[in-house]
């Protein structure tokens, strides 16, 4: 860096002891990153297990235990310490303040504690791995967790209800942030979809994750003190663990999803050049999912027990569930008319995203509908279309916005040709890995399985050749981005002609993020001013 | 390789008619959102030539049509589907039906026939039979899986859980354990074997079951009634109402308990007066009956529940297969 520089956020203070005490949002941001990157190569790499497993029908590369551990290991780090932060913790906590023209988070210190927690859970969940492992899933079914597992599950679970506080701090932090620190003339109907997108998941994040705090509380003291909650041998309820878990954990797939949504609407508006069809729409649609999303958990019990009247209801609620979801998808389509656009990279993770939303959302009727759903409860089908959703599409999304904003984050720019290439790379892999598995529940394949029998070999086979290309594509992206960060070009201001506070500051930002007062002068998304001012006048605050 | 399964259960089409129409509704919008994004891209792709004067923003008659359009294309399928779900799950359809029961247990099915063949892991059943299924676990949740079929349901510990279905087509199918339980659980599974009537009367005569003084094994009944004799008829036997309640005519009828509780007498409640008797105290009867825990089994539990239910329901035994000519009629009680 040149010596005429001013300081940013990176260079302004150096040295570890910096980093661990800093109360800056995008600092912590990037040390969210990192932790999610140590979980994302553990749970990656049972994957990887996994799928070398089932290239044979035999389960002759693990032991059925091992495999066991190899799948829970994978669901429960992937889950907790990779999808439910990834976007908000990151990439929200780096772009929120300065999209909607703030210093920083409305508490700052929370914002740090939040990631001590996250961290320390994160240690929890790698020190239930080192010592026994974990074998009951990431659903932690009962009675099998609290009374017949032999792993380590009081220590996952520890770990799982210490993360959740730093999911609702964070969640806390967002919405304070959202409503007090928005920049003089930025009404609600000017923030960035991003920012909507993120104001309905911490809501869900506050709301949902006591719940599963509390369930997983009881399940650890069940383990312990066999007091009766879950296990019916001692004269509880196993029913009564899966309405509390999955009364968090659906609504934690919206956490997952809701906030890529986000980063989607951001990635079209910028590479359309144009505001964003029906905002409105889009952004009451994150609401809309958000709190219908609190409604439909027991669409998982479907086989379990439930009365066929709640069962209609759950099922009826799921339907609507998905309009919603259908609107973001149309309006973004819809917003490509007239639009003026440019494919460079973050645009194809965009467009890839859409496509594996469609497949993965469309799937998900298949499971809303009740006869169907009975065939496919706790089959591959079900594997492939929770993968289609919390996977490919919110990593897709996820690595859009890191795309995206990783000119403002690191201040520099990345290989763009090889970022397309892995954009296509990764959405084809994986298709590949798990299209087939869609085929696979059709003809009855249950998840969880160690060895199958042989007329399910080629499809596993496709699967797991395409899990490497998968594996490739997020490889080839770790790199060149890791590379860039070195040795990329120094990156302009605002590289994609983006509109939004973020791109008119410095890449990277300042400290303080702006060296002037950012005042919204405009609506979101004013491309092309001269067209859309007159059209949309909300000065609703 | 296949990429449907067969369909062979009652249920099996119509589930199959309700995927289709899904699939068809999934092809339908993901071809019509890419096809729009394709045309589109190419179209308004920066540098083209195309008209781009004034840019709708929103429409807000459009964006209703096209959310409520795709919500009511759903709601036949969920009408339909529903309708269809609550068919699978109530066994209403169970008279002259075949009652089978199964035990399910870490990595082993373990199912009886009413007719008291016993088999582990396999399941034959003749074909264009009604089959009633009572289910539970010993231990952990599993989940009785027969994808040919279509059916699914999980059995649980302590809770029985019914399935019914026909099967329709002669021949051999896989039954998978759904539910994850623990170590082996891709091992907790079988086959079911699909028989012509015929071949399957031959099947429960085979010598191997065993032979009682009838020339064939002891259906559910009689092993229940002989349990029952032993373990019970001390407090519950003729002669002795003064002691506790004559369980003659007692399934299916309301009973009042000590405490004021009304209980319908069925599957779970006979189950559970034999495993936690203070549960549940008859009203007029003191709390004197024994838990059977860990003397009686789950599968002996099904036999004395099929002999109490046979004292109300002499024809309980007339749905087996039993030739007439062995059926025992019932004295004791
Ligand atoms: C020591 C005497 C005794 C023995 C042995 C005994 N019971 Fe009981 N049983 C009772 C009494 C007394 C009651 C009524 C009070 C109660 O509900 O606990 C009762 C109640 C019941 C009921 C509820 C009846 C109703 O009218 O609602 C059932 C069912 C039952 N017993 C089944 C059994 C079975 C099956 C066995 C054998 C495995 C058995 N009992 C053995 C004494 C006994
Ligand atoms: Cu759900
Ligand atoms: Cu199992």
């Amino acid at each position: 860096m040149s010596i005429a520089q001013k300081p940013n956020y990176l260079d302004s203070e150096l040295g570890i002891k910096s980093w661990l005490t800093t109360l800056d949002h995008k600092r912590i941001g990037i040390m969210y990153l990192l932790v999610i990157c140590v979980f994302f190569i553990v749970g990656g790499s049972m994957a990887a297990l996994i799928r070398a497993e089932l290239l044979t029908p035999k389960g002759d590369l693990l032991t059925s235990d091992a495999y066991n551990k190899a799948f829970t290991i994978h669901g429960v780090t992937l889950v907790f310490w990779v999808l439910i932060p990834a976007v908000p913790a990151v990439l929200g906590n780096f772009c929120l303040p300065l999209m909607i023209g703030a210093r920083d988070v409305a508490f700052p210190r929370l914002n740090l504690l939040s990631w001590y927690v996250f961290t320390i859970g994160g240690v929890f969940g790698i020190m239930a791995v080192i010592f026994g492992g974990i074998d009951t899933g990431w659903t932690f079914y009962t009675p099998y967790s609290t009374s017949f597992s032999h792993t380590s599950v009081v220590l996952a679970v520890t770990a799982v209800f210490i993360t959740g506080f730093s999911s609702i701090m964070t969640g806390l932090n967002f919405i304070v942030t959202i409503h007090k620190m928005r920049a003089p003339g930025m009404t609600w109907f000017r923030l960035p979809l991003f920012v909507w997108a993120n104001y309905a998941t911490s809501l869900i994040m506050v709301l949902a994750t006591p719940v599963i705090a509390i369930t997983v509380f009881l399940v650890g003291l069940e383990k312990v003190a066999h007091i009766g909650i879950f296990d019916p041998a001692l004269g509880g309820d196993p029913i009564l663990f899966q309405h509390m878990f999955w009364f968090y954990s659906h609504p934690a797939v919206y956490i997952m999803i809701l906030p890529p949504m986000g980063v989607i609407s951001e990635i079209v508006a910028c590479f359309c050049r144009k505001r964003i069809f029906g905002y409105e729409f889009v952004a009451y649609s994150s609401l809309a999912i958000a709190i219908i999303g609190f409604i439909v958990w027991a669409h998982h019990l479907f086989t379990s027990g439930l009365s066929t009247y709640s069962a209609m209801v759950f099922s009826f609620l799921t339907f609507l569930v998905a309009i919603p979801s259908a609107v973001k998808v149309f309006n973004w389509t819809a917003t490509f008319y007239k639009g003026e656009i440019h494919f460079e990279s973050p645009m194809y993770f965009a467009i890839g995203f859409i496509g594996l939303f469609l497949i993965g959302g469309l799937t998900g009727l298949f499971l809303a509908s009740l006869g169907t759903d009975i065939h496919f409860q706790d089959t591959y089908f079900v594997v492939a279309h929770f993968h289609y959703v919390m996977v490919g599409s919110a990593i897709m999304g996820f690595l859009g916005g890191l795309h995206f904003w990783w000119p403002k984050i690191t201040g520099k720019l990345y290989a763009e040709g090889l970022a397309r290439w892995a954009a296509v790379i990764i959405f084809l892999g994986f298709n590949f890995t798990f299209f087939p598995q869609f085929i696979l529940g059709y003809l009855g394949m249950p998840r969880r399985y160690h060895s199958y029998s042989d007329e399910f070999q080629v499809l596993h086979v496709c699967s797991s050749l395409g899990a490497t290309v998968l594996g490739f594509g997020y490889i080839l992206t770790f790199c060149y981005l890791l590379y860039s960060v070195k040795f990329g070009a120094k990156a302009p201001k605002n590289p994609w002609g983006a509109k939004g506070f973020e791109w008119v500051t410095d890449s990277p930002p300042p400290t303080d993020n702006f060296d002037f007062k950012p005042v919204m002068r405009e609506e979101a998304y004013a491309y092309k001013p001269d067209y859309e001012a007159p059209e949309v006048v909300h000065e609703r605050a | 390789m296949r990429f449907v399964p067969e369909q062979a259960s009652n249920f099996a089409p119509e589930v199959d008619y309700i995927f289709y129409v899904l699939l068809a509704l999934t092809i339908f919008f993901t071809f019509g959102v890419v096809f729009a994004i394709i045309y589109l891209s190419v179209k308004y792709r920066a540098g083209s030539k195309a008209n781009r004067t004034r840019p709708p923003h929103h429409n807000t008659a459009l964006e209703l049509a096209w959310s409520v359009i795709p919500f009511l294309m759903g709601v036949p399928v969920f009408l339909w589907s529903a309708k269809l779900y609550v068919e699978m799950y109530s066994p209403k359809n169970t008279a002259g039906a075949l009652n089978i029961s199964v035990v399910g247990k870490q990595r082993m099915w373990h199912i009886q026939h009413p007719t008291g063949q016993r088999e582990n892991n396999e399941l034959h059943i003749p074909v264009n039979r009604d089959i009633k299924l009572m289910m539970i676990s010993q231990d952990v949740i599993h989940s009785f899986f027969i994808p040919d079929f279509r059916i699914k349901k999980d059995v649980l510990p302590e809770y029985f859980s019914t399935q019914w279905f026909r099967a329709t087509k002669v021949g051999k199918y896989h039954l998978f354990c759904a539910e994850y339980c623990g170590t082996n659980h891709s091992e907790m599974i079988g086959t079911v074997y699909v028989m012509t009537p015929e071949d399957y009367q031959k099947w429960l005569s085979d010598t191997k079951w065993g032979m009682n003084k009838f020339g064939r094994p002891d259906t559910m009944v009689e092993q229940g009634e002989k349990l029952f004799v032993t373990r019970c008829a001390g407090c519950h036997g003729a002669g002795k109402a003064a002691t506790a309640p004559s369980l003659a005519g007692l399934f299916g009828k309301e009973r009042e308990m000590a405490d004021g509780r009304r209980i319908t007498a069925d599957e779970d409640y006979i189950r559970r007066s034999i495993y936690e008797p203070d549960a549940m105290v008859v009203k007029g009867y003191q709390n004197i009956m024994p838990s059977f825990k860990g003397q009686i089994d789950e599968q002996q539990v099904f036999e004395i529940i099929a002999y109490i239910n046979s004292l109300s329901n002499p024809q309980i035994q007339a749905g087996t297969t039993l030739p007439t000519a062995s059926r025992k009629q019932e004295t004791k009680q």
